[in-house]
């Protein structure tokens, strides 16, 4: 499985000239109409289908907002589905356009893959989950556990690290997705499941019996989940990194997907910060014409998806399944620290 | 005992003795014949005790097959939740295709059992014009499914579930066998360049991974070509697939040829008969129906090998399912839709073996040995 993943990921590597060859992606989208957005293929919260097989999640919204921005429309995306060994291969080759694929930012992805990251969506950190029977309460105690862990993922890299730092050892238990991961785990196989903090609640909540399972308190990892799109095209990754910021500053400036409009109707009363980001008032900058699109994408983004947090709400936060709390995510007004680059 | 008289030779047949005949005698001779034979039934139905109700069990009997979400489901019973499948059916069975225009599939399936009959049942009323059907049936297909010339156009990007698995895995086998048959023609041709281009082709295709093949059709292809080109990916991954079998089934066919005595040839070739007269009337007809089951081994191969399509951004029942259980109402139901896969999967699979023995003792001309 591990050299799988190294195959790919050396086939990526090998792809990128061609890549960059390539014409500005913002034209292809245009051309085609339709933004191609890599996806996971199958991640609770983040990227899944409802029963009319549309798709739904937190990535999937990042890619409609980007949509919305650029094509005028939410609908006009493309989801590729790829699993974690291929995704940066995918991107790479142009099957894809753009990726949110809860994908944590790393200086070897960003630099050694030429991959060019946008503003972190989601921080995350890797945990443990253990039957309560395992006896064991922290995750210092784990030595010569077998664990379930996804091939290809910085999952994978950060439990090595932490077993030898801690002078410990460990069985792998390699599976190729969560979903396999889960069943693995409940059927035994492993005595330990580690993943992102973030799915760890939803999958304690899924297990048969959540009360003989426990979340070990130690985050061993730093997961700054973001997009990425190609390296060599920087216009391009303006729009991904503008979408992004002009989502999070829409939450502190307290722009909703039901306020957008009447703000761009009421420019002339409006805060001149909120005017910059919804291109509203007579004497504001159109900053839109910066990235190459037009003054009111950021409020098409908004309409199409809402601010960073409806985003949040209505895929991962408490009211859902999940039933993750903002945490880490809230905005640093808050006490978390989403900080977003103002725009002016 | 009460004696009657008969004339002779008006003797009713008197039943057969008592112990040769019946469930009795079935379980006695069949289950209960020697010591090593009791032994091993008697394992088998303890297995089958331990086994058995549970499973009917988690089937049937405790199973839910109403509910919005997980939790609904776990609140009625304990067995399989098919709920989840219930809803979910659709999206199984036509993929992201548009709702309203999902007709155009449910014709085409009706299309391709038409298709499938005028090739496979050989009392089909004109069965003449049904050939010339059968090998219009992939134009008419990709028509209705993919749209133009005055259909709505679908993106092949939405297709998805049992559907792809059908495109995909019809395609190959309607595409694969004429290939194949050319292929093994030309591994045995006197030409050398046929020859040598024949060898080269299936020793190459069957010296590579099938997955390595979809993988360059989805993301390496894309570097061979002239930059701005583009290629549906779906069309990329049949044209693989249909290579890939080609190459099997070319084998398969070569080891028909050459069961066939020389002398079957050589009495063509005395007969007058040309090269593709020989092989049409003398040689194929008697190759093929020796090469059935190894064919028909393919097919099936090729067709569960379509599941490997969902690692290349193609949502097969194996995709889609792996994406519904990752929605956040139904998050851990992967029993549920394995088994639906896999249950698929051997209707569709037992199907062809059962057809491929009925063919194969429909013709055998031969005495039975």
């Amino acid at each position: 499985m591990k050299l799988i993943s190294k195959v790919f990921t050396s086939l990526a590597m090998t792809a990128m000239a061609a890549g960059a060859a390539q014409a500005s992606t913002l034209d292809d989208v245009r051309a085609a109409d339709e933004l191609k957005c890599v996806v996971s293929t199958g991640t609770i919260g983040f990227s899944s289908t409802d029963a009319n097989g549309r798709y739904v999640g937190f990535d999937v919204d990042f890619c409609r907002a980007v949509a919305a921005a650029v094509l005028g429309d939410g609908e006009k995306v493309k989801f590729v589905p790829a699993s974690s060994a291929v995704r940066f291969t995918v991107l790479a080759s142009g099957e894809g356009d753009i990726l949110f694929r809860n994908t944590t930012e790393t200086m070897g992805r960003d630099a050694g893959l030429q991959m060019t990251f946008l503003p972190v969506t989601y921080y995350d950190g890797q945990g443990f989950l253990a039957p309560a029977d395992l006896g064991v309460s922290s995750a210092t105690e784990l030595d010569g556990a077998s664990v379930c862990i996804q091939v290809g993922t910085t999952t994978e890299l950060n439990l090595a690290d932490y077993f030898r730092s801690n002078g410990m050892s460990y069985e792998p238990v390699p599976v190729k997705d969560f979903d396999e991961s889960l069943s693995n785990y409940a059927a035994g196989r492993c005595d330990v499941l580690t993943t992102d903090a973030s799915a760890l609640a939803s999958t304690k909540a899924a297990l048969e019996d959540p009360s003989a399972h426990i979340v070990f308190p130690e985050i061993i990892s730093k997961e700054p989940l973001g997009g990425a799109v190609r390296h060599g095209d920087d216009q391009w990754a303006d729009i991904g990194k503008w979408v992004v910021n002009a989502l999070i500053n829409a939450e502190e400036m307290g722009i909703t997907s039901a306020n957008v409009a009447d703000l761009v109707a009421s420019a002339d009363s409006n805060d001149p910060g909120i005017n910059r980001l919804i291109g509203a008032g007579a004497d504001t900058k159109d900053f839109g014409a910066q990235i190459g699109l037009d003054k009111a994408w950021a409020v098409r983004a908004i309409q199409a998806v809402g601010n960073y947090g409806e985003i949040f709400e209505r895929n991962v936060g408490v009211n859902t399944p999940l039933g993750l709390a903002r945490g880490t995510n809230a905005l640093w007004t808050d006490g978390g620290i989403l900080y977003a680059a103002p725009i002016r | 005992m009460n004696m009657t008289n008969y004339t002779p030779g008006n003797h009713p047949d008197l039943p057969p003795p008592a112990g040769t005949v019946g469930p009795m005698h079935w379980l006695r001779s069949n289950l209960f014949s020697s010591p090593a034979n009791i032994i091993v039934t008697l394992i088998v139905l303890w297995v089958l005790y331990k086994l058995l109700p549970p499973m009917v069990d988690w089937f049937f009997l405790d199973s839910v097959l109403t509910g919005n979400n997980r939790k609904e489901c776990a609140a009625q019973g304990d067995g399989a939740c098919w709920a989840f499948i219930a809803e979910r059916f659709k999206l199984f069975v036509y993929g992201y295709y548009p709702e309203h225009l999902r007709w155009r599939i449910d014709l085409t399936v009706v299309l391709l059992a038409v298709a499938i009959a005028a090739v496979l049942w050989d009392r089909f009323p004109a069965r003449k014009y049904g050939f010339y059907y059968a090998l219009a049936f992939p134009f008419i297909a990709a028509w209705l499914l993919v749209g133009g010339a005055g259909l709505e156009p679908v993106p092949t990007s939405d297709f998805g579930g049992v559907m792809l698995t059908l495109v995909v895995g019809v395609t190959g086998i309607a595409f694969s066998l004429p290939l194949g048959i050319l292929l093994a023609l030309g591994r045995q041709s006197e030409l050398p360049v046929i020859r040598i281009f024949c060898v080269t082709f299936i020793e190459f295709i069957r010296g590579v991974p099938l997955i390595t093949l979809l993988f360059i059709a989805s993301t390496m292809l894309s570097y061979f070509l002239p930059p701005g080109t583009t290629f549906d990916l779906l069309m990329r991954v049949l044209i693989m697939v249909v290579l890939f079998s080609a190459a099997y089934l070319a084998e398969v066919i070569r080891g028909g040829l050459q069961a066939l005595p020389q002398g079957q040839k050589e009495a063509a070739e005395a007969l007058g008969l040309n090269y593709w007269q020989s092989v049409r009337f003398i040689i194929l007809p008697q190759a093929l129906k020796i090469s059935i089951p190894g064919i028909v081994n393919t097919f099936i191969g090729l067709y569960k090998d379509t599941t490997l399509v969902s690692i290349i951004q193609l949502m097969d029942p194996i995709g889609i399912g792996k994406q519904s259980l990752a929605s956040s109402e139904w998050f851990g139901l992967s029993t549920e839709v394995y088994l639906f896969v896999a249950i698929f999967f051997f209707i569709s699979c037992f199907g062809m073996s059962r057809y491929s023995l009925y063919l194969e003792n429909k013709l055998n001309t031969e005495h039975k040995h």
